[in-house]
């Protein structure tokens, strides 16, 4: 039986299992194929800090210093934001006598009363289900890594659930609506930005740090359980 | 640098769709799942031109109604006043603030017409196997991938206001119907982004060769 996988391994990051690895004789060692255009790239150990396709300019790899390390911290650092962000209101209105302040919840929950579920399911999803699944399965897969341990159970499919999810977190468009919103209804009331739009500010630059501190090689080579 | 004028496909392997890694075309026929990440495999994804086409034909019969139906309803003291998405960019331009103008108009107008033309340009390159430009072909791809998701803005707008303005008999702000039509349209060109494969665009410029 041939060893048909081969083994995308980074340069200078030493995984558990690295050059050693059983190759078969029809796949060399180390080829990626280009996601966009399908043309084999051979990784060599001393590869320029960014590999990009020679036919299609896409990015095939990047390297990462301390990928695990940063990324779960930042994750963790998110994850406080992202708690601080639901817990606060995030806009105040003033209108008369009248004060109404708006949390990510509450508003979401505004929404389905007002017979406009669809919508409400779409900001719910969006913005909290699919960011809290991203944080969480992030977490749940650089800790043992970041100690040293073996992965967690099942941890190379909660990392393709969250990078299948992540084009649908929307986070940072729902920053734009939030500083859309508050010019338009800055013509009809007063309206008082709460601590949550910081926070959310925040978060939105914490997060996408965590993802792009993120070595996606790396990873799937130490998830990989099949040995 | 290292490169083989070689594709996976022509190799006999499968490039895994979400770990990348490269299987046997032989071991993929008999485990359909990846031994990595345990993701689907496919040489190409599956029914990739029949599927773009459905999801590209239904956010164009979508975006009609997305544009000429109010997407917000304010009532003042009273006064109902509906906008559309084109009279929503009119009315912030009046008051003073283009650039909110220009933002809601690329996210909600240019963005979803220019993602939609592009698809339609990419899936006839294939369907016509045209050996134009693959590469740059291919960069429009990847931007049309990574822009979708700013359409969503105009939506989150609409929603903040109608769970924020609700002042009783002041003021209130309701969602239209086109909320929920144009939101499909994001929706749906987004999946058909998704499900266009550019590989194939390469392969019939490599088939014709
Ligand atoms: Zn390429
Ligand atoms: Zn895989």
């Amino acid at each position: 039986m041939r060893g048909p996988q081969s083994q995308p391994q980074p340069p200078g990051q030493s995984g558990p299992a690295g050059a050693d690895a059983p190759q078969s004789p029809r796949v060399p060692a180390r080829l990626v194929a280009c996601p966009d255009c399908d043309l084999l790239h051979k990784l060599t150990p001393h590869e320029p800090a960014t590999l990009l396709c020679s036919r299609c300019g896409a990015v095939l790899h990047r390297h990462k210093p301390d990928s695990v390390a940063r990324s779960l911290a930042l994750t963790l650092t998110a994850l406080i934001l992202f708690v601080l962000s639901n817990s606060f209101p995030f806009l105040a209105i003033k209108s008369g006598g009248l004060v109404q302040e708006t949390t990510l919840l509450t508003g979401i929950r505004e929404l389905w009363k007002q017979e406009l579920q669809g919508l409400s399911c779409l900001v719910l999803f969006t913005c909290v289900l699919v960011p809290l699944v991203q944080m969480i399965g992030l977490l749940y897969i650089l800790a043992p890594l970041q100690w040293g341990r073996r992965p967690a159970l099942h941890a190379a499919r909660v990392f393709r659930l969250v990078q299948e999810v992540a084009p649908w977190g929307m986070m940072e468009v729902f920053m734009i609506g939030i500083l859309v919103a508050l010019v338009k209804l800055g013509h009809m009331a007063t309206i008082v930005p709460g601590v949550s739009v910081f926070s959310f500010g925040v978060l939105i630059f914490v997060m996408a740090g965590a993802y792009s501190s993120l070595d996606a090689p790396l990873l799937w080579d130490r998830l990989d359980l099949r040995r | 640098m290292n490169v083989r004028p070689s594709t996976a496909r022509q190799l006999g392997l499968v490039n895994c769709h979400d770990c990348h890694l490269l299987v046997d075309a032989d071991q993929a026929r008999t485990h359909a799942r990846c031994p990595r990440c345990g993701a689907r495999l496919h040489l190409r994804k599956p029914n990739s031109l029949a599927r773009t086409w459905a999801l590209v034909w239904a956010a164009i019969v979508l975006i009609v109604p997305a544009n000429v139906l109010p997407i917000t309803v304010t009532i003042t003291l009273g006064a109902k006043q509906a906008d559309t998405i084109m009279s929503g960019v009119i009315y912030f331009m009046q008051t003073g603030s283009w650039e909110i103008a220009v933002v809601i108009f690329v996210a909600s107008i240019f963005v979803p017409f220019a993602k939609l033309s592009i698809l339609i340009f990419l899936l006839l390159s294939v369907r016509f196997r045209s050996a134009w430009r693959p590469k740059d072909r291919t960069t429009l791809y990847r931007l049309t991938e990574l822009v979708g998701r700013w359409s969503m803005v105009d939506i989150y707008v609409v929603t903040i206001l109608v769970a924020l303005v609700k002042l009783g008999a002041v003021a209130a702000i309701e969602a239209g119907p086109a909320a929920v039509y144009f939101a499909a349209v994001v929706v749906l060109t987004m999946f058909a982004a998704e499900s266009f494969d550019p590989r194939l665009m390469w392969d019939v410029v490599e088939e014709d060769v």
